[in-house]
């Protein structure tokens, strides 16, 4: 028997386990997943919990339920993996031996790694989103909270779905102004980009609907720490932004066990072929999802393009035949933009997001680089298909490559030279 | 892409003015490219070019700010004064290195 083991059962791990397990004989092949806990989250669920629009429970379910049978999951947090002796060594000093490997553990975020942003402050006017914990958390603050300075802010990129800084505060405007405290509300969008968001159509876009919500945007920030005395952050160069109310992303990292493991980067992401995601160092160790050192979005959609690309790629690679299949990078993701619309943007690593209509050509029915009420129904609609569809492995009615039919090339808003770089 | 005359000499840049092609980079193009964004060079700041060069060559990519801090061992906080507001930027530019993903 030869084993694939997968080591992470979130959105990329459940994937490959689950569309392998049809593909690969149960009497040749065992599948072993594992995970530290039994609790698979629907992550893009969080983003709606601080406003008390979707509950806790909702987006939480049992994590075998979403295994097919044949795949058998092992519980314990992962100590070490040895590549060069094909063996994972986890707490409890159990040893699992692989043919095969895929980490997919993912990223977290770190408050840990900025001084004071775990501090005192922390979950009190401190907070995240991006964990449950942190949602909720926010949730229960903003019910009572009753306006001053509110900034949201991001500290250091990578982060993983990072369209989700930017709907937090669209939805914190829209949340404000229906309970009729906009006007006692400052919101302040703090990145260490030099605009709202990555990609220049985009960014330009995204950056008018923050102008046109009033909300100010500080560009260029890389935070040093928080100051919990003052209550402002502040930055490497010296700027410090004062605050009520911090929402912020902390700084996200690869699981630790793969810095042990002498397998990740300085962020302990595993770097693999952009195209195969097969490692460079193993040729037996692939990477998928956010654990993944991919210069693309961090996100789920990645995480599934991806896995439907390394399926058959994977299949090729075992029988000793090149992988034929090239991943492009392909993300789209849904914005929440408030008051029951969402924008949708559709990119891969060399197309960046812009405007047309998603999935059929002139059709749609998503709308990308808009808002309108239709996408925020898709963003909704996705947490059904998201588990069932998604996870069991089954295929979407959506092209795994990005492709270009549909959208419009508007043209790249041209920076001056020189000026962005001073 | 396109051609720009730098220190008298042809060379490829982006719509930015970032050099797309890593050889056409020198020490003595790095001197105008600096003086370009009111950089002037000193021995800190060719520690950190040098790290960026190295790095790009084996990496194929340009480095972070946090890998400038934690593989290149240059705090941030100097990494600002040397290159104030956008350290990341600004050495890329006197690099000659494409500007850094910022990621995505």
């Amino acid at each position: 028997m030869k084993r694939l083991l997968v080591l992470g059962a979130g959105t990329a791990g459940t994937m490959v386990a689950n569309k392998l397990r049809r593909a690969l004989a149960s009497d040749e092949w065992t599948i072993t997943v594992v995970d530290q806990d039994h609790a698979h989250h629907y992550q893009p669920g969080y983003i709606f919990v601080p406003f008390g629009t979707s509950t806790p429970g909702e987006n939480v379910k049992p994590r075998k339920k979403y295994l097919s049978d044949g795949v058998e999951m092992v519980l314990g947090e992962i100590d070490l993996v040895l590549p060069d002796q094909n063996t994972v060594r986890l707490a409890d000093a159990r040893e699992l031996s692989y043919d095969y490997l895929v980490i997919a553990t993912g990223t977290s975020p770190r408050p840990d790694q900025t001084p004071g942003m775990d501090g005192e402050e922390w979950h009190k006017s401190v907070f995240d989103f991006y964990t449950l914990e942190g949602a909720t958390a926010l949730g229960e603050k903003l019910r009572s909270w009753d306006g001053g300075r509110l900034v949201v802010h991001i500290t250091e990129m990578p982060i993983k779905c990072p369209v989700a800084p930017l709907e937090f505060t669209f939805l914190a405007d829209a949340f404000f102004t229906d309970k009729n405290i906009r006007d006692r509300v400052d919101i302040t969008y703090v990145t260490p980009l030099d605009g709202a968001f990555t990609k220049p159509v985009a960014s330009q876009l995204l950056g008018d609907l923050l102008e046109s919500r009033h909300i100010a945007v500080e560009p260029d920030f890389y935070i040093e720490r928080v100051d919990n005395e003052t209550k402002t952050i502040v930055s490497y160069d010296e700027r410090e932004i004062p605050f009520d109310l911090l929402v912020t992303v902390p700084l996200n990292m690869g699981a630790d066990f793969v810095a042990r493991s002498g397998m990740g980067n300085e962020l302990n992401y595993v770097p693999v072929d952009n195209h195969t995601f097969l490692s460079p160092k193993w040729d037996n160790v692939f990477a998928l999802g956010d654990a993944a050192d991919l210069p693309t979005s961090k996100a789920g959609s990645v995480a599934h393009f991806a896995v439907e690309v390394f399926t058959d790629n994977f299949l090729r690679h075992i029988r000793g035949e090149k992988m034929t299949s090239e991943f492009d990078g392909h993300a789209n993701c849904f914005v929440e933009s408030g008051d029951g619309k969402a924008l949708l943007i559709d990119f891969n690593y060399d197309v960046q997001p812009l405007p047309g209509k998603y999935p059929v050509p002139r059709f749609g029915p998503l709308s990308l680089l808009e808002e309108t009420r239709m996408n925020h129904w898709g963003k909704l609609m996705f947490r059904w298909i998201y588990w069932n569809m998604l996870l069991p492995g089954r295929r979407l009615p959506v092209p795994t490559a990005m492709s270009m039919a549909g959208k419009r090339d508007v043209g790249t808003p041209l920076p001056k030279e020189k000026e962005s770089v001073k | 892409m396109s051609l720009a005359v730098i220190a008298d000499r042809e060379v490829h840049v982006d719509e930015e003015g970032f050099l797309t092609e890593y050889d056409e980079w020198s020490e003595e193009l790095a001197q105008t490219l600096a003086t370009n964004i009111g950089v002037e060079l000193t021995d800190p700041h060719w520690k950190a070019i040098r790290f960026l060069r190295e790095d790009f060559k084996m990496q194929g990519e340009t480095p972070t700010l946090r890998r400038v801090t934690t593989i290149g061992q240059i705090p941030t906080k100097d990494l600002f004064q040397l290159f104030p507001k956008k350290p990341a930027k600004k050495m890329a530019y006197i690099a000659g290195l494409p500007k850094p993903a910022g990621c995505v």
